[in-house]
């Protein structure tokens, strides 16, 4: 080695130690003597280690070890105790991510909310005015909100500290008094809830929920509000998401990761995908960037952001060319012909010289049928054997009614449905379809002919017919205007017109359609498109999606392991649905709940409608009626919420409550007493005049959530309007003649709508911040609760590690703790009333067959008479008793027994269930709930949900898919026969995860160990779909989908901002810096903004508010890495540090998603305000499309359709500031 | 044959999601006290990307690991050893705390404590070290997710060897993970350098400590390490280092960081080498023969020889079946598509690594027309958007040739699964074609790809 003398003094070491020196000299093993290990031994012991997870807006679903030890939480390690999913595939463990792993830092944080906080000027104030009220609360409540005054005293003072620690007694007595007062003075529908995901912690969720519910108050939206409800899923499956679960993944041969970033976004799952491709799975990436997934992608096709439903287009084009029309590939022509509404036939209506595709032939225009129960609701298609029409089996109207018992099923007995109408000597006419593919979305037409058959006096095709005119793709036989290769670039869809517009080769878009198909061929449906966020959170991410759900639908991948779309962003699949519902809902002691749709309330609450400055027909087509001209989006959602399609709380522009009082003087049913003032104009729904001070929300609850620092899209108008506080709005209101039609105007708009804002929260947030009081919540790792996705297939539970800490309380605890004090305040001033609820026409009930054809009809034009549940909202009286929603709040009720529970249309007798319960829990003994069984602890609410729910009580999957077989005449119990007597309980999930039992609650099967795919119920025991024909829709012909252009797959552009708002075009470069495509993806380092604030996520991340740019952006305005920069538009400003890397590309900003302003944000040079979140650049943008209701699976439910808060479309301009920035 | 038992660890970099699952555990359990805020014992690298300490694989500035000297004999590439002991009191090759980065805080307190204010509350950045405040400008991850960066680019010692072959531009951008711990070599130089004798290597299974008593803080340890992966800690003044999990891996236990790795990718195992070797494999001559030379140093658990000789150095006969269990073994010395990181630093590292695949690079441009046979869906690996050459760099001192058979392995593996994924008679000319039996590669294909616990620990 080094040298002689070297050695020598080296080897002298070996006399001082009592380790072995190598004989060469270069190392020393030590043997025995390890006292000097000690530390390690003793940093590694602990007492006890407890399973949990963590509760709220991720699809984890991961099951963790947190160690404890001298009664202190330490850390936590993954579980890796999943039960084995089969010898030849990869297990589950361990599930988790760097954000979960860093949780329990909050548990000893500086941020911990430790202790209940009011805003000192509120506090003071209601203490003075309790005194002057000789103590009374209500009262003194009263005197503060309902001085304007006083009111603006404390609401402008909102998210500028001064929060002073109170007393639990103090802080919820007067938020009870909030309560009682606003139920009182303005009614229940005024007070609104938020906390989203159930799923993550399905006991934590429903305490709120159950409340606010059992009061009468608004729950509020979250999927649709996210933005993360795919709007196409409704429209073509019937369905609100339902998805494959990550272990399905390897069962595909080919993935497409389109717009979900895997890695970051599920990254528990992500080793599946690289996994799956050692078993010769090939894998394409599509994204704008080279993100993280594209490292494991075989082919990268770099798209321009938002451009995706163009490539999908293209895609379809050259499927249906290859695969249906060069070629009929046996396996997809059956599969369509089975499962989707190709053959079905569709009317033509004349249009100048042209004909426009109209409405489905149903029975009712077919005179041998048209006599039949629900003749509307039954589709047409042409029998290719005979040649004759056949109306087969499951479609929506055999779903209800008695003659259709044993008929809603997908059997086609004989019939061999006809895809094409086209054969030799067949009529042909000219359709003219709508088109949106210049740069900024005009509307323009373009002809296409079609073959066509006459039925009575109508000309009618396929809907097949109509896709293949559509997507261009011409036959032999057929003239007028088909794009003549895949190089016309002029037409649309070929692979040569999505190259000009999304940057990827037409080539490679032709292959790899190619490439899809053919394995879905080969393979019968394992070809896999996993999408998300990136695609999904765009004004038109349905057409997007549409485009997408037409090639794994034409392939025959839904419905198959493996295969068809996997949908992951926000859904979060609570398992057992129906347990966690009765509970979260209150349906045990009162029905119907109030349930809004949050996107659309913000939309006016918020005031961004007065923003507007475009008229609600800006987005329609070319090929419409003008429905929507001189109407605004306000307007729009007016008539919706009149039309009874959507909810709409605050419902009327009075009080519910009073409303019942005033019918009952009157001696008249509600509802004939409802319908006579709206004729008379006397009573007017509260949307039609958003800004009056009656018709505003005026407490809102959170928990669960950070709407100010996180989902609050339009964060600024937030602030201004609801809160009444400072912001950064820099956007002007509409001129007067872009201003709502029908809704009301006030000159002057109004700030501080909200009299109380309450949080409950374990950390600091903005939300918290803003928020007139805080409450300090129990931590994921401090109390009981249950946790499922639809990621896994297993159910697992939060058990407490250490006790709450401080003054802090569970969810469960807290709202029974507002609830007793509501009750006893309630006494003597609410007492028992009744309630007015007005209530949307319903998904998965006959209410989805109010509007025959989806023809609009609004009754306030006159164009039909207001019938409730039909034209209208359904008006139903509920019966409150004010002083028990303390002891109902503990207690399970008794309408379960009355009424059974009932999901997606199925009821089940829950008696016996709840008897169970009564053992298990223990009955209550006195008071209103006497002898029913106890909810009082989060283990009770545990047991009821495993209880009363499928996915985890054998018994009730078993009954359920035996109702449902008297409707389908197919069998389906066997499904759940092998779990029958099976009942999940709470210390089984304590003990591993457990997997959950097949349901009639879900449309996939986990018998027999398999992995869990959506549809295969469908697919393989023949159980329609549930929408109009009961198959897959390409075709929705509701009027208002007409009216966009959007009965078929088509593709739209993103919003064009600088048409609908004066901003800069993308890619101008001025004196205010360079304008960019703003865009918000999901972030590596948070969990929407859950640990974003986290030190060891600052710590691996630059520790604060970053905007990543490409080098190319940063070098026209001067920009390097981890400069200041402010990043400005109308709506807001936000400060922060650019990261520069050649990995964006040009034109495109990302500020992750979910950054808080609570973390190193500088003061604006722009605004002189604290710099924004990253919503604070966004606003709500509502497409009139998603307010459809009333019509087969385009109906209301909660959380299943709505407009969604989406937030792609926006722009931004980027520059550099002084470096020398203040706090 | 001297036969000795080490702990040695795989890392598969082709399923590697950057996820840093991995370091947020290993710190939480090992690293977050006063004294090691800025300490990382695992971290992961995005690469192209600097790494943590910045650019400590540069050892023409940084000295570290072991060198042969003019006479062919392995010396400290710092100097000798007798230099070490004349510099003991003034260690000129350590990185300073910037090349690490200054651990940070933010004043939280004030979110929940600020009085009433004009503006909204906010928590400011505040150095761990000083106390005040701070912007905060690098970090031990700062080059996450960059694949590179021009900011940096002149600065990395990887990219300045194959500036011709890598272009930080939106058209080739690729990028992978490296997750890093101790490597727990064979020929640690991080013990040779320790004036104080502190460092030792644990006879029964090779883990590399750092014995807390006896370590004086002369930091020698630091400049030795070429990983730069031995800390000091600045309120105790003593080295600390990865303990391979030491107390959790007695009790059978896999290290924190493996059993959190979510992308499943990192493999533990026992190996059996020749410790009479180890000397004359560090000092081959060609750096492009360590691999090799290295692979030659472990010992077939199987061959009767290796267990007679093990049993009389008195190892137990379990570990000998450990070993010869061992998914390190196979991935090492059976598939060969495991290599070392850094041959060339001489220390012979027991953290091995396969590399990863990436996309083709001519998509985002050309027409994505390639001319592959019809039913294999895979491009050929020259087309791969990461340069072998970058691969070459940090697993075989530059020899392209190694990597480059790893690559062809998992990308015949991927083929010749498609075939039997799909249904198809499998093709056993593909396995042949990288000289493997298909049953080897189906093997193969089951560690990597279904890898269950039992079968990565």
């Amino acid at each position: 080695m080094d040298g002689e003398l070297t050695e020598a003094l080296v080897r002298t070491r070996r006399f001082f130690t009592r380790s072995r020196v190598s004989d060469d000299l270069r190392t020393l093993h030590k043997v025995g003597g390890r006292e000097a290990d000690s530390f390690y031994r003793d940093r590694w012991s602990h007492d006890r280690v407890v399973r949990s997870t963590h509760g709220v807006n991720c699809t984890g679903s991961c099951s963790w070890k947190v160690y404890v030890k001298d009664g202190i939480i330490t850390w936590e390690t993954q579980q890796t105790d999943y039960p084995s999913v089969g010898p030849d595939k990869p297990e589950y463990e361990p599930r988790g991510c760097p954000r979960g792993a860093a949780f329990s830092w909050y548990t000893y944080s500086p941020t911990r909310v430790r202790y209940p906080y009011v805003r000192g000027v509120l506090l003071t104030m209601f203490r003075e005015a309790k005194a002057q009220h000789g103590g009374d609360p209500v009262k003194a409540w009263a005197h503060i909100v309902d001085h304007p005054q006083r009111a603006k005293a404390y609401k402008s003072a909102r998210g500028k500290g001064g929060l002073v620690r109170a007393t639990w007694d103090e802080s919820t007595e007067m938020i009870a008094a909030a309560y009682v007062h606003t139920i009182q003075k303005w009614g229940p529908d005024r007070v609104a809830g938020f906390s989203p995901i159930p799923a993550m912690s399905m006991v934590s969720h429903a305490s709120g929920a159950r409340f606010t519910s059992l009061v009468g108050g608004s729950m509020l939206s979250f999927y649709d509000w996210y933005a993360d409800l795919p709007v196409a899923s409704p429209q073509v499956f019937g369905d609100q998401t339902d998805v494959p679960e990550s272990g399905d993944w390897w069962d595909a041969g080919y993935l497409v990761m389109w717009g979900s970033n895997v890695p970051v976004t599920r990254t528990p799952d992500a080793h599946w995908m690289t996994e799956a491709r050692y078993r010769g799975q090939k894998v394409v990436v599509v994204s704008p960037d080279y993100a993280d997934n594209v490292k494991f992608a075989d082919d990268w096709l770099a798209i321009a952001p938002g451009t995706d439903g163009a490539l999908a287009m293209a895609m379809g084009h050259v499927v249906l060319k290859e695969f249906f029309v060069d070629r009929q590939t046996p396996y997809f022509v059956d599969y369509t012909k089975r499962y989707t509404d190709l053959p079905y036939l569709v009317a033509l209506e004349p249009a100048g010289d042209a004909h426009r595709p109209a409405k489905f032939l149903t029975a009712a225009d077919l005179p041998e049928h048209a006599a039949e129960e629900n003749a509307h609701f039954k589709t047409v298609l042409v029998d290719a054997r005979t040649g004759d029409l056949a109306v087969p089996n499951g479609a929506l109207g055999h779903r209800f009614g008695d003659a259709g018992a044993g008929r809603w099923n997908l059997d086609l007995g004989d019939v061999d449905p006809r895809l094409t109408l086209l054969e030799p000597g067949a009529e042909t006419v000219s359709v003219e379809l709508p088109r949106f593919d210049d740069v900024d979305g005009t509307a323009r037409a373009l002809t296409r002919d079609v073959p066509v058959r006459r039925v009575g006096d109508r000309l009618v095709t396929t809907v097949f017919d109509l896709m293949l005119a559509q997507y261009g793709v011409g036959r032999d036989g057929l003239g007028g205007g088909y794009a003549t290769s895949y190089d016309d670039v002029e037409a649309p869809y070929t692979p040569a017109w999505q190259e000009a517009i999304t940057g990827v080769p037409a080539a490679a878009a032709a292959r790899v359609a190619r490439e899809l198909a053919q394995n879905a061929e080969e393979s019968k449906g394992r070809s896999m498109i996993l999408m998300g966020a990136g695609t999904n959170h765009w004004f038109h991410s349905d057409t997007i999606y549409r485009a997408f759900l037409a090639l794994t639908t034409l392939t025959g991948c839904q419905g198959v392991n493996g295969g068809g779309w996997a949908h992951y962003v926000g859904q979060e699949k609570c398992r057992p649905v129906t347990g966690w519902a009765q509970l979260a809902f209150g349906l045990d002691w009162a029905r119907p709940p109030r349930q809004m749709i949050q996107t659309a309330y913000w939309y006016l609450h918020t005031d961004q409608f007065r923003y507007d400055t475009f008229s609600a027909d800006a987005t329609a087509a070319a090929t419409g009626s003008g429905a929507f001209a001189g109407l605004s989006t306000a307007d729009v959602i007016a008539k919706s919420a009149r039309m009874g399609w959507m909810p709409s709380y605050p419902t009327f522009d009075r009080n519910p409550l009073d409303l019942a009082d005033e019918a009952a003087q009157a001696g008249r049913p509600v509802a004939e007493h409802v319908v006579d003032q709206l004729q008379s104009g006397d009573l007017r729904f509260a949307a039609e005049d958003p800004d009056a001070p009656e018709n505003v929300p005026r407490v809102l609850a959170i928990w669960r959530a950070n709407l100010l620092g996180s989902s609050g899209k339009g964060n600024e108008y937030f602030l201004k309007h609801l809160l009444g506080t400072e912001s950064s709005l820099r956007a002007v209101e509409a001129d007067e003649d872009q201003r709502p039609r029908e809704v009301e105007w006030h000159d002057d708009a109004p700030e501080g709508k909200l009299d109380l804002l309450l949080t409950l929260d374990f950390r600091q947030t903005s939300t918290t911040l803003f928020s007139d009081v805080v409450l300090p919540a129990a931590t994921w790792y401090e109390k009981h609760d249950l946790n499922t996705t639809d990621m896994h297939p297993y159910i697992h539970s939060f058990n407490p590690a250490i006790a709450p800490p401080w003054q802090t309380r569970t969810d469960w605890d807290a709202w029974q703790t507002i609830a007793s004090k509501f009750s006893e305040l309630a006494a003597g001033r609410l007492d028992i009333r009744k309630d007015v609820v007005a209530v949307p026409l319903l998904h998965d009930t006959p209410d989805a067959m109010a509007n025959p054809h989806g023809v609009v009809r609004d009754w306030k034009l006159g164009e039909c008479d207001p019938v409730p549940g039909v034209t209208m909202p359904k008006i139903v009286e509920v019966e409150r008793d004010y002083t028990a929603v303390g002891a109902q709040m503990g207690a399970l009720g008794p309408l379960l027994e009355q009424l059974g529970t009932t999901t997606k249309g199925v009821t089940y007798d829950v008696a016996r269930a709840v008897e169970y319960l009564r053992g298990k829990n223990g009955p209550i003994r006195g008071g209103p709930a006497d002898g029913r069984p106890s909810l009082v602890e989060d283990i009770h609410a545990c047991e009821a949900v495993l209880a009363l729910s499928g996915t985890t009580n054998g018994h009730l999957a078993t009954q359920g898919f035996k109702t449902l077989e008297k409707r389908t005449g197919t069998p389906l119990h066997d499904l759940a026969a092998e779990h029958e007597g099976k009942q999940i309980t709470f210390a089984d999930t304590v003990a591993a995860p457990v997997p959950v039992i097949t349901s009639p609650e879900w449309s996939g099967s986990e018998t027999g160990g398999r992995r869990y795919s959506p549809f295969t119920i469908n697919v393989e025991r023949l159980k329609p779909w549930h929408t109009l024909t009961g198959r897959q829709h390409f075709y929705l012909d509701h009027d208002w989908m007409t009216e966009l252009g959007e009965a078929l797959p088509v593709y739209r552009p993103p919003l064009n901002m600088g048409a609908l708002f004066a901003e800069p075009e993308i890619g101008s470069t001025g004196e205010l810096g360079v304008t960019v495509r703003y865009l918000t993806p999901h972030n590596k380092w948070s969990i929407h903004s859950e640990y974003q604030d986290n030190l060891f996520m600052l710590s691996l991340s630059r520790g604060g508010q970053t905007i990543w740019m490409s080098d190319r952006d940063a070098a026209k305005v001067g920009v390097e890495d981890n400069d200041w920069i402010e990043a400005v538009n109308r709506n807001g400003v936000v400060v922060a540090r650019a990261i520069v890397s050649h990995r964006m590309p040009e034109g495109t900003v990302y500020m992750h998603h979910a950054q808080d302003r609570l973390i190193d944000v500088p003061i604006a040079e722009t605004s002189g305000q604290r710099g924004g979140i990253h919503n604070s650049l966004t606003r709500i943008l509502v497409k009139p499309t998603h307010l459809i209701g009333g019509y087969a699976q385009l109906a209301f439910a909660f959380n299943y359709l709505g407009p969604t808060g989406n937030q792609r479309d926006e722009v931004t301009v980027i520059r550099r500031r002084s470096q020398d920035v203040e706090y | 044959m001297r036969v000795m038992a080490q702990m040695a660890m795989v890392m598969n970099l082709d399923k590697c999601i950057g996820c840093h699952t991995c370091s947020v555990t290993c710190k939480q359990a090992w690293t977050n006290r006063t004294g090691t805020e800025y300490v990382w014992f695992n971290n992961v690298e995005t690469r192209p990307g600097q790494g943590y300490p910045r650019r400590y694989e540069d050892q023409e500035e940084w000295k570290g690991g072991w060198t042969l000297n003019k006479r062919g004999r392995l010396e400290l590439k710092a100097g000798g050893r007798l230099r070490k002991l004349l510099t003991i009191f003034s260690n000129p090759k350590m990185p300073s705390i910037s090349d690490y980065y200054e651990p940070w805080t933010y004043d939280y307190a004030t979110l929940t404590d600020a009085p009433a204010q004009e503006h909204t509350p906010v928590a400011r950045p505040k150095s761990l070290l000083s106390g005040e405040d701070m912007k905060i400008e690098w970090s031990s991850n700062w080059d996450d997710d960059l694949g590179g960066s021009a900011a940096t680019e002149k600065h990395d010692p990887m990219l300045r060897k194959i500036a011709d072959k890598v272009k930080l531009e939106f058209e080739q951008t690729f990028m992978f993970y490296l997750p890093r711990i101790c490597e727990h070599c064979l020929n640690p130089s991080c013990a040779a350098s320790c004036p104080s004798g502190a460092i030792y290597k644990r006879s029964e299974d090779g883990i590399v400590l750092v014995d807390q008593d006896r370590c004086r803080g002369w930091r020698m340890c630091i400049s030795g390490c070429p990983y730069k992966k031995v800390y000091f800690n600045h309120r105790t003044g003593k080295a600390e280092k990865c303990t391979f999990c030491f107390p959790r891996v007695e009790v059978g236990l896999p290290t924190v960081c493996s059993e959190t790795c979510v992308g499943r990718l990192r493999y533990i195992g026992l190996m059996l080498y020749d410790a009479d070797k180890v000397l004359e494999a560090a000092s081959t001559p060609d750096e492009h023969d360590l691999y090799e030379a290295q692979r030659d140093v472990f010992l077939d658990p199987d061959d009767p020889d290796v267990q007679r000789e093990a049993e009389k150095a008195g190892i137990p006969r379990d570990w000998v079946q450990a070993a010869q269990r061992s998914p390190v073994y196979a991935l090492i010395n059976r598939f060969k598509i495991a290599l070392p990181l850094h041959p060339e630093y001489r220390t012979m590292p027991m953290v091995w690594y396969v590399p990863p695949l990436s996309p083709v690079v001519d998509v985002v441009k050309d027409t994505g027309e390639d001319a592959e046979d019809q039913g294999n869906l895979f491009a050929a690996i020259d087309a791969l958007r990461i340069p072998v050459e970058y691969l070459a760099e940090l697993f075989t001192a530059g020899d392209v040739a190694p990597v480059d058979g790893v690559l062809k392995k998992l990308a015949a593996m991927r083929s010749y699964m498609r075939d039997i994924n799909m249904g198809r008679d499998p093709n056993g000319a593909i396995p042949q074609a990288v000289a493997m039996s298909e049953e080897e590669m189906y093997d193969m294909y089951r560690l990597l790809a279904i890898a269950k616990y039992d079968e990565r620990y």
